[in-house]
Formats: C-alpha cells, structure tokens, sequence
C-alpha cells in the first residue's frame, strides 16, 4: 500500500514538472504587426527583454485578420502555454468566450478593463494623464498657437488619448487650436503610413507646428512627414524620440513592455484582476533623451515634473474621455 | 474517343499536380533553412491527427464546399464568379440580421431562416453583375471582382455605423443569442460515443454543406434547368438553336451561384464566430476558384478538393503557430498548389494525354 502510494505519488510530482516545463508564456500580437514601432512593438520589446533576462523562451503569433484571435487562442491554451498575453481591445470578445473554457489557464490582456472572468489579468492605461502631458509640451513648443492631433482607428481608446492631449495644450494656452483627425475606421488605421503622412500634411497646411501621432504604425508616417516639413512630432506607445533625433519633441510612453515583462515574469502564477497603470504606477509618462534634449526647454520639463505631481496629488484631474463620451477641450 | 481514361483525368492529374507543388514547396521551405519533413509532419499531425485539427480542416473544408460549389455552378454556364469573397459576406450580412434581430426559439429553426437569408443576400449580391452581364454585356469577371470590394465597403459601413453594440470599440456586431448557437461536431457526435475535440468550431453546417453538394449534383445532371445551363455553357449559339434564353440562364446560374457563396455565412458567421466581424470570409471566396478547379466542376470532386484546401488552411496555421517559417510563405505554398491544380493544368495533361495514347497505339 505505502509503495502503492510512493509511487503514485512519483507519478503525480513527475506529471507535474510535465507540466510546467510545458507552461511556456505565449504572446499574440494585434493586426497592427510585431514590428509597427509602437504599441505591438513595446510588447515584443517586453516580451524580448524577459526571454534575454531568463534565457527561457516564449510562443508568438502575428494575427493576419480578426478571424483568427479566436483560433489562435484556442491553440495556443490546448497547447498549455501559460500565460497567454494578447494585445489590445479586439481580444475583448474572444477572450470572453475562451478565457472560461480553460480555467486552469492564465490570460493576460493589455488595453482591456471591461471582462469578468477569474484566470484573467487586465491591464489599462490612464493615457488621458500621459497625453495631457504631451499636450502642454505641444502647446509650449508651438509658435503658431495650432497643435494637431492624428488618431488610428476612431475608437473611443483613441479618443481617450485626444482628449487628454486637448487638456493639456489647453492648460498651458486656453486659445490653442487643436486640430484632430483620425486615419480610418477599420484596423487597417492602425498600420497605414501614407494616409498618416497625408493627415499631417493637411494638418501643416492648417498651420499645425507640432503633431502627435496616437496611430500605431501610422504613426511611422505621421513622424516621417513632420521631418520633412520641419515641424515638430510627437511619438507614441514606445519611445520614438530615436526615429528621427532632433524632430520628435517626445513620446508618449505607455509601458506596455512593462505589463508583457511582469506577466512574463509572473509566468502561471500571474495575478488575475484588473489593473490600471497611471503616473502614478510608471504606467504612462513622457520620454526624454539626448535625442530630444534640444527641444525640452528648462520651463517645459519644470512645468511638466510639476503637473504630473498635481496629477498624482489628486490637485489636477484630467478628464477621461470614457467617463460620458465626450471631451470638454476636444470636438471629434 | 476520348485521349485518356477518366480515371486519370480525375485522380492521375491531380495527385501529380499537388506532388509537383509539394515538391516545390519543399524546395522553398529549404532555402530559408527549415526541414521540409518536419514541416509536412507538423501539417499533417496539427490537420489530422487529433480530434481537434479535424475539427478545423471541415470547418475550413465547409466554407470552402460553398464557395467551390458557387464557382463550379458558374463555371458550368461559362461564367468566372469571381464574386464569392462579397456574395459570402453579404450572405453574413443576412444571418447577422436574422439571428440578431428575431428571437428564435430553436437553432434548427433560426437555421433554415439563416440559410434562407443567406442565399438571398448572396444572390442579390450576384443578381447585379449577372443583369450586367446579361443585358448590358458588361464582362462578369470584372464586375463580380469589383462588387467584392463594393461588399467589403458597405461591410464596414455597417459593423462601424449601424450594428456595432454601443460602447463597443471593436468593428463587430453583438454576440448571437444563446438559442441560435449551431451544435459543433462535439455535441453531435456526442451520442454516438464519439469523443470529439470540443473547441473544434466544425459544426452542424458541414452537413447542410454535404447536402449543398447533393443538390447541384441533382440540379445540374438530373433537370432540365441544369441540362440548359450545360446546354449554354458548352456552345452559346447552340443553346439559342434549340431555344434556350441566354439571358435567363446567365441570370439564373449567377443567382445559384450567389446564394451557395452565401451560405457560406451559415457556418463562419452563425457556426463559428457567432457575430459578424470584419474579414469573416478570410478568403474563402477565393479559394472556392482553386476549389472549383481542381475538383473540376463536380460536386463531388468539390468535396474532396475542399477537404484537401482545408487541410492546407489548418497545416498552415499550425505551421505559423509553431515554426518560424513566416505567414508569408504559407501563403506562397497555398499558392503553389491553387498554381499546378488550377492554372499549370496542362502543363501536367499535355505529357499525360500523349503518354496514354502512345500506350494504346502500342496496344492496337
């Protein structure tokens, strides 16, 4: 009986490593592609940074249309991989479906706050807080008093951003123009560079001296544009000051490495819930390095260390978009 | 007399076909340093060796029944439907309104009006190019190619407009009700001591697929309506001869056509995804051509065909999941077979047919 219980009890412990040494994280990208310089990009970046750490290694797929987040999902779970990381809000519905199919699973999933389920970990961001920030070193930075905004797709995510970049601009300058647009109303908005470079190009010719690109790989064009013509630009999701040094003002950070590295880390044992990443977590925040040293005056990052204090403090509130659907500095 | 015998012209040329594309293939996975070995061994253990790959190479095996019975009803009257990409999203279109916005009881129920929705959708959709070809001579292949991206536009329109649940940022209609999810492979097999993979999205519609192809096997060999259509496809100024209306029947296969694309909807839109999203048919519509081709028009050679592009489909997304070998040169693989099937035809007959009649000269 005891050798009985010895054994299986090897058994079990034997069956287990099986099954953790299984458990390798995977990472789906979203249809803006691993490689779009921003919000994917930071994730890979992430993910990369945890593989180089760890020496271990993860799954990866890039989506090729909306079809397949399910699938994609399924396989990689009845696989074991564990945690699974998914990007954006397109996985919302998947995830709802899937996630309570695999219980014994960990989901992770960035840009969603919304879902119930209990083997799942979402992660938001406050970007109103960073984008109002990058909106008061726009409007400091502008000589024209005309400070434009380009969106991916026109989704209220991406109105969230506008909005708190309308705020800020108008903090700094109550007569500012802000000058919005969005590239479309698909996910293709999310990696089409042309029409990023031919928004920004209307934008100038409305007398915009400095944009911020809030499109995923749209953006690439937005920055691009802004070069050529001479204006100034501002980045989004990674840092993108290095795309073109001396031309990008800053860059929206929004640590979204952070959130894949620590689920990564985490690995099966990653804590489920709804997180929010603010200022005040590192979440968001602004980017400065030698290649935008020039730009930032002394006045822009005093003013800006002071507001992102106010706005932990609780002394500035930045409207969020989401809270009624609609934004007090900004018209869409 | 014929130049071969019918068994090499339906299995001999294919299989030679595809062993050309394979071997092709194989050359291309080796120059960018991966075993082709282990590829086809991941394809095939990821397409057909658990429950679960079957489950997904019918599921892409049914969509593809559709459209390759879509094109292969066109092809019979001479006509290119090139449309089956639009007339399949229009067809989703329909059973999105109906499971939507009627609450069904049963999903037997809901399904018949599903697959009633979606053959009219699909067949207004080809109904236009078909007017236009009829009457105005407007060329059918070009129309029904631009009609997919009329149907992709107006798609859009409606999921970002009109049907996308308020809040919702994703481009997509709600979730279907509870009462209209179609029983997968799992639920029914499930009582006959089948233990099918249960996240598998096969689903009841394979069937209604089956019959599809019964049905245009019956139309086009055993009624006078499919004698025509041959009758017209074969010579033109033959079939005015013995008094058959070009018009009508140009309209009529197109209107078949169209609404077997859309049906196609009863199984990604209401089978699998359960609500309508942006790029549902994923390329099924073309696909349906190679389909159609290689299964040389017949329902049952459209069968088999589409349960070896489905196993294809599967193999390649297990190939994108588990190797490095990038999504881009699955699709140059995919592309190689439709090539040698559909387009290289000759290239592989011409030899063959000299071949069979040098082996019967030497038997004379």
């Amino acid at each position: 009986m005891t050798l009985m219980k010895s054994l299986m009890g090897a058994a079990a412990a034997v069956a287990l490593t099986a099954g953790a040494a299984l458990a390798e994280p995977a990472l789906i990208f979203d249809l803006g592609g691993k490689f779009d310089k921003s919000f994917n990009e930071a994730a890979f970046n992430g993910a990369k940074r945890w593989a180089d750490q760890t020496g271990k290694s993860y799954r990866e797929i890039e989506l090729q249309s909306e079809a397949q987040r399910e699938q994609a999902l399924r396989r990689f779970a009845e696989a074991g991989a564990n945690p699974i990381i998914t990007m954006g809000f397109g996985m919302a519905d998947p995830l709802s479906t899937v996630a309570p199919d695999y219980p014994d699973t960990k989901f992770v999933v960035i840009d969603v706050t919304w879902l119930d389920a209990p083997n799942l970990r979402q992660v938001g961001f406050a970007e109103h807080e960073g984008s109002y920030l990058v909106g008061m070193m726009a409007a400091m930075a502008s000589k024209s008093g005309t400070v434009g905004f380009i969106g991916g797709m026109d989704v209220p995510l991406i109105r969230h951003f506008g909005c708190g970049y309308a705020q800020g601009a108008k903090a700094v300058n109550p007569d500012i123009n802000v000058v919005a647009n969005m590239t479309g109303t698909t996910p293709a908005a999310w990696n089409d560079p042309v029409k990023g470079s031919e928004l920004t190009k209307a934008q100038i010719s409305q007398g915009a001296d400095v944009v911020y690109a809030a499109a995923g790989g749209t953006g690439v064009g937005v920055l691009q544009t802004a070069a050529d013509e001479g204006i100034l630009s501002i980045g989004v999701d990674s840092n993108q000051n290095h795309l073109h040094p001396g031309k990008v003002l800053t860059s929206m950070l929004k640590r979204v490495d952070v959130a894949v590295y620590d689920a990564m880390k985490a690995g099966d044992e990653v804590e489920t819930g709804v997180f929010t990443m603010g200022l005040a977590q590192e979440g968001v925040g602004v980017a400065m390095d030698d290649n935008n040293a020039e730009l930032v005056t002394e006045e822009m990052s005093s003013a800006v260390d002071k507001a992102r204090q106010d706005i932990i403090d609780g002394n500035i509130s930045v409207v969020s978009y989401y809270e009624n659907d609609s934004c007090p500095a900004l018209q869409f | 007399m014929e130049k071969m015998p019918k068994w090499a012209d339906v299995v001999l040329i294919p299989l030679i076909s595809l062993l050309l594309a394979a071997l092709l293939s194989a050359l291309v996975i080796l120059a960018i340093g991966e075993s082709p070995v282990e590829a086809v061994n991941l394809m095939i253990t990821g397409a057909l060796g658990s429950t679960y790959g079957w489950g997904y190479t019918l599921y892409y095996a049914t969509n593809f029944m559709f459209t390759g019975l879509a094109v292969a009803v066109a092809f019979h009257a001479r006509m290119f439907n090139i449309g089956g990409e639009g007339q399949a999203m229009l067809g989703g279109l329909g059973v999105a309104m109906v499971c939507l916005y009627v609450p069904w009881p049963h999903w037997s129920i809901a399904l018949l009006a599903a697959c009633a929705a979606s053959m009219l959708f699909g067949a207004a959709w080809a109904a236009i190019p078909a007017y236009l070809q009829a009457k105005r001579g407007s060329h059918i292949v070009i129309t029904t190619i631009m009609f997919n991206f009329i149907a992709a536009a107006f798609l859009n329109y409606m999921l970002v407009n009109v049907m996308r649940p308020k809040g919702s940022m994703d481009p997509a209609t709600a979730r279907f009700p509870e009462a209209v999810h179609l029983p997968t492979l799992h639920e029914l097999l499930a009582p006959i001591g089948i233990n099918f993979s249960k996240a598998a999205p096969a689903n009841i519609s394979l069937l209604v697929a089956i019959f599809a192809c019964f049905v245009v096997w019956a139309l086009i060999w055993r009624t006078r309506l499919g004698y025509e259509i041959r009758a017209y496809g074969h010579s033109e100024t033959g079939a005015v001869y013995a008094g058959i209306s070009p018009v009508r029947i140009t309209i009529v296969a197109m209107l078949i056509s169209g609404a077997l694309a859309g049906l196609m909807a009863t199984n990604n839109v209401m089978g699998e995804a359960e609500r309508l999203v942006l790029n549902s048919t994923e390329g099924a519509g073309f696909i349906g051509i190679a389909v159609a081709l290689m299964g040389r028009s017949h329902p049952f050679g459209v069968f088999l065909a589409a349960i070896l592009f489905g196993f294809l489909y599967q193999g390649g997304a297990e190939l994108a999941l588990w190797t490095s070998i990038p999504r881009e040169l699955i699709v140059v693989i995919q592309a190689l077979v439709i090539l040698f099937t559909g387009a290289l035809d000759n290239m592989v007959r011409m030899p063959l047919e000299k071949l069979f009649l040098g082996l019967r000269k030497g038997v004379e």
